[in-house]
């Protein structure tokens, strides 16, 4: 190649080459100007002393701050500091009921458990209860009395109300009461001296999740309007339309209990209940069915008279037209009939017709006075649909003087909130008395904030002579007052004070025929909680049955049409009905079904979303309009959803109700329309529409088979089980080079000497055959180990940090082998729950890895995790084949980025909620369950004090404690007479040396996830039994 | 709650004070005379009423001797010191009067006495009556026994200190002689005049300074000492041993824990119930100072501050002194109750310090150690039979902490 003679110049200094530039031309960069010429201090200089100044006063800084210790002046005299004071109260939300026990320390209530003297929620509790301690520190709470936007006393607020309300009296002007339903008769009581005084008053109840079609129906078919108590422990056959009873219909938390029980099997008791489901979305309570049926919500009413027919068949009784086929029905009915007496059938319509059938049926199968008790009319849901349109109406119509909302949200959770919103405007005195201002409350004149129900003294009747009592836990934070007094205060009253009123309401209703002083009956009945009146007649009442099913039938024909898509509104499965939507616990906690967590979406069945690609929970945006009213949610595929239905919950869409919720979502319940005198959650002919743009929302779990592996999930079906010679269809065998035959048993070989725990031994069973996959031992252990929130972004990015989860997996229709397809969920899938938390396994692969030897095995065979020595190299949690390893990828605590998801270690307020016996994890360690050790201690500790040998039960972890269905039993294998030991029939596998890890577990049910690895956990899982032939892969 | 206004209630009337006179003589014969009640009484006095009662001494209660026959019965004495607000709010005469004349302080009610828990502190009180008064003896403030030790150890050292200084002056002496016995042997020698030179030249400063040997040892010793200071500064770091800071009240422990003997467990009342011992509330410090105005070094300036906290209900701030960090998990009932440790296993002399200091390290070094030597108080708990039993058959030490996963980490972190 020619060479080039070109000549390039690195610049006009070259080409001139200027003697300047010669003498500097050697060098690669142009000189720097002389630091000589420099006056002022480089950036090198800058950083020096930068670097001095820190290392200064990070040195001067080592000195501790001078801590105070400041006790009381006069210490009360039951309470230490350190030490825990536990106190039984009510929890009431609505008609939502629980009696509970709180935990204070130093005056502060940090945990909500179960209280178990009571018959009515027996020791259970739910997500909802557990996580409302945390609503109690809600930064969004109200200071104080406001008139408008504005601060104003006590004092002023009343006279300004008494003299307005004294006006309107005069000339005649109409008042209203509105409220949920209300369960406290004391409050009920202070509500009729209200009224005394102003005789225009009326009261109207309403409810979130009406049942006033069921009130109806009960009026008509027995003359009295009320819920009967149902006990779903007595039933042999259960058939539920549409109810999820066990997430949200009515009492979840008592008829979880009683379900529980008869799902409970065991070498003795070989006999368990048959779940019929027959629904639209996938409830939770469906997916502990034993058969689901999928059908629309338009076919309720035909289902219902399709089972009526089939039954009124073999019971004698003329048929109805207007039943449809649909599978699983015939079937139904036969196990109803032959279980007559032993049956239960609920449906979760709020339409009156369909009720008066449901009636019809139970009153064919002899439920009444079994499974259903009319005698004990349950007070938890009163609330009328036509008197709340009605009052609605009247101040769009202007024609209301004064409204006092007692602690509700119609603005918001009511069908016709925007309707109420503008009509507020309109009337002259509006008050409400909501301890959180939320959306009625930022349009009224006044507000004069309750307690919350931990800070307030209150009564509650949950059903018929069952009585409970609400006993402040804290004295009021802020300055609130009850609710009840600020009613009597109005009616003129003076020297109001509800403590004094509600005891005395006891004395006078309660205190008869008692043998003790009065002050030793309210003692009792304060310690315990509750109250039981024997009932007035031995015999339960006979029910007559006396409606006309004829009409009823024709009703339903002519009320439901289907066509187009079919939308189902219902209570989310972790926030309910949106009231306690401002709490972060509530929104972090997965969804039993979805997993979704902190987001709102519609589900859509696989085959009607055939054209979004969900996956990662990547979906697009739809838009649902009904009626006008559009709602643009993002889709999530849902497997067991009936094709044609779509289903959005309740409960989000807040935008008055703090920083946690406001904004999530959008709100459903306009969409509630007003069928027949009653709310009907349901609508036909939605036009449901895709958008382009695409969403990711927030999951927990995002694979939702098991994948046919047993060594995860084992199941088998009651007709096997009930086999003499019934074992587990599989037993991980292992290969070693002497036998390559896969014969081994895993638990054989070890490189491990094996521990030795001579004192105790710590386990835990879990029963997968009574998990219904609630959430609300989340949400306990959350409480109890301050387990950080993280919020949605963070979820996202599977950095959530809760140390137990619920994995929820769908069955698939593919063959073992086909492993694409077995990824995919049926259409109508078998749901399994497994709660998963750390295994505290003996040969814990977390503690081999660990280079800073942070995590360790105790001589009680917990797996230990050090936070103060952890360096966040995270070996440990990608060795964990269990994956229940959390990760402090940040600073959660004192930190503004999670101010609103993590209020509880983020406002002054909310760390009031803290237990003051768990470390607060900083960022760059890690964390998991500890099986409560703090409670372990606690426990040794107190067996210690008083000289004696632990008893069993003695520690309850925070799980165990919330779980209403029992299916977690914590123990000491090492108590051959412990709970857990019995309950696995648990034996040392070498009988001389009874203390070493190496167990046997005689019971053939019980199993351990991945067992073939060799880690030896310390937790079992008890195979599901499902009442039904075969069980699907 | 109830229960709580109601307790409280009763628990705020400051204690002390007693039984009433009135000559019923015929009670003294049911009280005990043997060894083991006035043993057991003399224990449980010194629990429960030494605070505020002396037998021949008034104190903040009146003196105790011969009350079995001052009282009107035994079963007065009974239910007075069970709830001695109740006998005196049931308007009974003598308690009334006992009340009013020690200037209406209550006693405290001690409901967990059993009835022959005070039977046997009678039977005491009785022996102590017919004892007499006994010649007070001047304390004598005796060294503790853990200086003691260390003084007979450092005597010890200093021994061997010296003998092996005596030693090393002797091998000097000794190296003196040999150097110039071999310089008068090399003298004798025919030698250059470079080896002589060398053999005579002068042992200076400066030429012991320049040898590398000397350097070494200089570089060494400094690098050594350095390394060592900045290591022991490090390990220093959040240590507070010796912290005695200033309180807001001169509150002397010495004057209390010590000169009167008032037990540890009567003001730090969480002591044997929970995690914290609990600093005590002004109400306890206003059961004695409800009378006593006087302070013994301060006078009445410091006790006015108590008073004046009382009555204006403003809690004392007193500035902490034993701090662990949040991340460890202490239990003062696990080690005094259970344990059966003395509160100066940990907080040292402190029934002589005018100002509390921190004695202990308080680091999780400390806190190992003693769980590596400390036998485990198993006497008399049922709670550890069965570990006992099984540490027998494998050991024949005696069972320490240890042993019995007192160094695992989740002991204390969690």
């Amino acid at each position: 190649m020619e060479e080039s003679k070109k000549i390039y110049w690195k610049g006009i200094e070259q080409l001139a080459n200027s003697p300047e530039f010669v003498k500097h031309a050697h060098h690669e960069f142009p000189q720097q100007p002389d630091p000589e010429e420099d006056p002022g201090h480089s950036r090198r200089d800058f950083l020096k002393m930068m670097g001095f100044g820190v290392s200064a006063v990070a040195l001067a800084a080592c000195e501790a701050p001078i801590r105070k210790a400041i006790p009381y002046v006069n210490k009360p005299v039951d309470i230490d500091p350190s030490i825990a004071n536990y106190y039984a109260s009510t929890y009431t939300n609505g008609g939502d009921y629980c009696s509970i026990v709180v935990k204070t320390r130093e005056g502060r209530p940090i945990k909500i458990e179960g209280n178990a003297l009571s018959s009515v929620s027996r020791g259970g509790t739910g997500a909802q209860v557990e996580a409302s301690v945390l609503s109690l520190y809600d930064n969004a709470r109200l200071r104080g009395p406001k008139i408008g936007r504005d601060k104003i006393s006590w004092e002023d607020l009343d006279n300004q109300i008494i003299g307005k309300l004294g006006a309107i009296a005069a000339k005649g002007g109409q008042i209203r009461i509105v409220s949920n339903t209300i369960v406290s008769p004391s409050t009920r009581a202070s509500l009729a001296i209200f009224k005394e005084k102003y005789p225009t008053t009326q009261h109207v109840q309403y409810d979130q999740a009406s049942q006033y079609g069921l009130l109806k129906a009960n009026e008509e078919s027995f003359g009295t309007r009320s819920i009967p108590s149902y006990d779903f422990s007595k039933a042999k056959t259960i058939v539920s339309v549409a109810a999820d009873f066990l997430g949200g219909w009515i009492a979840p938390v008592e008829f979880t209990k009683q379900y529980a029980q008869t799902r409970e099997v065991n070498e003795d008791k070989k006999e368990m209940s048959r779940h019929y489901q027959f629904e639209s979305i996938l409830s939770m309570t469906g997916a502990n069915a034993d058969y689901r049926t999928q059908i629309k919500p338009s076919e309720e009413g035909a289902v219902v008279i399709q089972l009526y027919n089939s039954i009124a068949s073999k019971a004698g009784r003329s048929n109805l037209s207007g039943g449809l086929e649909k599978p699983i029905i015939a079937r139904a009915a036969e196990d109803l009939w032959a279980s007559r007496g032993e049956a239960l059938v609920v449906a979760g319509s709020n339409d009156k017709a369909i009720q008066v059938l449901v009636n019809g049926i139970n009153d064919m199968l002899g439920s009444y006075g079994k499974t259903i008790l009319t005698d004990t009319p349950v007070n938890y849901r009163q609330g009328d649909d036509e008197a709340m349109a009605s009052f609605i109406n009247d101040a769009e119509g202007a024609k209301l003087d004064a409204v006092i909302f007692y602690n509700c949200n119609p603005v918001y959770d009511h069908p016709m909130g925007d309707k109420l919103a503008a009509a507020i405007k309109k009337i002259s005195l509006t008050i409400s008395t909501g301890y959180k201002e939320e959306e009625t409350g930022t349009l009224v004149n006044y507000q004069a904030p309750d307690h919350h129900f931990l800070e307030a003294w209150n009564d509650a009747e949950p059903k018929k002579n069952h009585f409970s009592l609400g006993q402040p836990a804290i004295t009021p934070i802020f300055k609130s007052r009850a609710a009840q007094e600020s009613f009597m205060i109005w009616a003129g009253e003076s020297n109001v004070n509800y403590f004094d009123f509600v005891r005395n309401n006891w004395k006078t209703w309660f205190y008869k025929d008692q043998t003790i002083d009065f002050q030793s009956f309210w003692d009792k009945c304060l310690y315990n909680g509750v109250l039981e009146l024997p009932s007035a007649e031995a015999e339960p009442a006979t029910m007559s049955f006396a409606a006309d099913v004829q009409t009823a039938a024709s009703a339903i024909v002519s009320n439901y049409k289907s066509g187009g898509f079919e939308l189902v509104i219902y209570e989310s499965g972790a926030l309910g009905n949106g009231s306690q939507a401002n709490n972060p616990l509530l929104q972090e906690l997965p969804d039993p079904i979805t997993k979704a967590v902190w987001d709102h979406y519609v589900t859509v069945s696989p085959k009607d979303a055939t054209d979004i690609n969900f996956a990662e929970s990547f979906t697009k945006y739809f838009s649902i309009t009904v009626s006008g009213k559009t709602l643009k949610l993002p889709a999530l595929v849902q497997p067991g959803q009936t094709p044609g239905t779509i289903g959005v919950a309740l409960g989000y869409g807040r935008t008055k109700a703090g920083k946690v919720a406001d904004g999530i979502g959008q709100n459903a319940y306009p969409l509630v329309s007003m069928v027949n005198g009653s709310l009907r959650y349901s609508v036909s002919g939605v036009k449901f529409e895709k958008t382009d743009e695409v969403y990711q929302i927030a999951q927990t779990q995002t694979h939702n088979t098991f994948m046919g592996r047993q060594t995860i999930i084992q199941e088998t079906s009651l007709s096997n089980f009930k086999d003499k010679h019934w074992d587990r269809e599989f037993h991980p065998k292992v290969s070693t080079w002497s036998d390559p035959q896969h014969k081994v048993d895993p638990g054989a070989i070890s490189l491990w000497r094996g521990h030795e725990y001579k004192d105790h031994h710590w386990g835990m069973a879990i029963d997968l055959n009574t998990c219904i996959g609630c959430g609300a031992c989340v949400v306990a252990c959350n409480v109890e180990n301050n387990v950080a929130l993280v919020g949605r972004e963070e979820v996202i990015n599977r950095r959530e940090m809760h140390w137990l989860r619920i994995d929820r997996y769908y069955s698939s229709d593919a063959p073992a082998d086909d492993w694409r397809g077995i990824e995919e969920a049926s259409a109508n899938p078998e749901v399994i729950f497994q709660p998963m938390l750390c295994q505290h396994c003996n040969n814990a692969p977390c503690e081999t890895v660990c280079p800073v030897a942070a995590t360790t095995h105790s001589t009680e065979g917990l797996n230990q995790m050090t936070y103060n020595r952890c360096i966040g190299t995270r070996y440990c949690a990608n060795n964990c084949p269990y994956k229940v390893r959390r990760f402090n990828w940040f600073k959660l605590h004192d930190n503004d980025q999670f101010a609103s998801a993590n209020p509880s270690m983020n406002t002054d307020l909310g760390k009031m909620v803290l237990n003051p016996d768990v470390t607060v994890r900083s960022r760059g360690v890690m964390e998991k369950c500890s099986f409560c050790v703090q409670r372990i201690q606690q426990g040794k500790l107190t067996a210690k004090k008083e000289r004696r040998p632990m008893n069993d039960g003695e520690v309850v972890t925070a799980c165990q404690a919330s779980c209403a269905t029992g299916a977690i039993v914590f123990g000491d294998i090492n108590n051959p007479d412990s709970k857990l030991s019995k309950l696995l029939k648990i034996r040392p596998k070498d009988e001389k040396h009874p203390h070493r890890v190496d167990k046997v577990t005689d019971n053939p049910r019980a199993y351990q996830v991945l067992e073939e690895i060799g880690v030896k956990p310390n937790i079992w899982y008890l195979t599901k039994v499902r009442n039904k032939e075969a069980v699907k892969a | 709650m109830t229960k709580n206004f109601i307790s409280s209630a009763c628990k705020f009337l400051p204690i002390v004070f007693v039984f009433a006179l009135v000559n019923l003589t015929s009670h003294a014969q049911e009280i005990s005379k043997e060894a083991s009640a006035i043993a057991a009484g003399e224990s449980l006095f010194n629990a429960n009423c030494k605070t505020c009662h002396r037998v021949h001494q008034k104190l903040i209660g009146p003196a105790l001797a011969n009350v079995y026959e001052r009282a009107p019965s035994i079963d007065w004495i009974k239910s007075f010191i069970k709830n001695s607000a109740g006998v005196i709010a049931g308007g009974d005469e003598y308690a009334n009067k006992l009340y009013n004349e020690f200037n209406k302080t209550q006693m405290t009610s001690f409901t967990t006495l059993k009835d022959e828990d005070i039977m046997n502190v009678l039977a005491y009180i009785q022996s102590e009556t017919e004892k007499g008064p006994a010649v007070a003896a001047a304390p004598a403030p005796g060294s503790g026994p853990t200086s003691e030790e260390g003084g007979q150890q450092s005597a010890y050292l200093n021994v061997i200190l010296i003998g092996m200084v005596l030693i090393l002056v002797l091998l000097l002496v000794i190296l003196a002689f040999l150097v110039s016995a071999l310089k008068r042997f090399l003298d004798q020698k025919e030698l250059s005049a470079e080896d002589k030179e060398v053999i005579h030249s002068p042992i200076t400063i400066g030429t012991i300074s320049r040898s590398s040997g000397f350097i070494f040892i200089v570089v060494f010793l400094v690098g050594a000492l350095g390394f060592k200071a900045v290591i022991n500064g490090l390990y220093s770091v959040g240590v507070q041993q010796g912290y005695a800071p200033k309180q807001p009240i001169a509150f002397s422990h010495k004057i209390h824990a010590g000169q009167y003997e008032i037990d540890c467990k009567y003001c730090h009342t969480g002591v044997m119930k929970g995690k914290s011992a609990t600093i005590p509330s002004v109400n306890i410090c206003m059961n004695c100072h409800n009378q006593i105005r006087q302070g013994t070094l301060t006078g009445e300036s410091e006790i006015a501050k108590i008073v004046s906290a009382w009555d204006n209900k403003k809690p004392i701030e007193w500035v902490r002194i034993h701090n662990l960090p949040d991340l460890a998990y202490f239990n003062h009932s696990q080690h005094v109750n259970v344990g059966g440790l003395a509160c100066q296993t940990c907080h040292g002399p402190i029934e002589t310090m005018d100002v509390v200091r921190q004695h202990s390290l308080l680091t999780m070094g400390w806190c190992i150690d003693c769980h590596r030597k400390t036998d485990v108080n198993t006497k008399g708990n049922a709670y550890y039979d069965n570990l006992v039993e099984l540490h027998n058959t494998a050991s024949k030490t005696p069972m320490k902490v240890e042993d019995m996963g007192g160094l695992e980490c989740a002991k204390c972190h969690y």
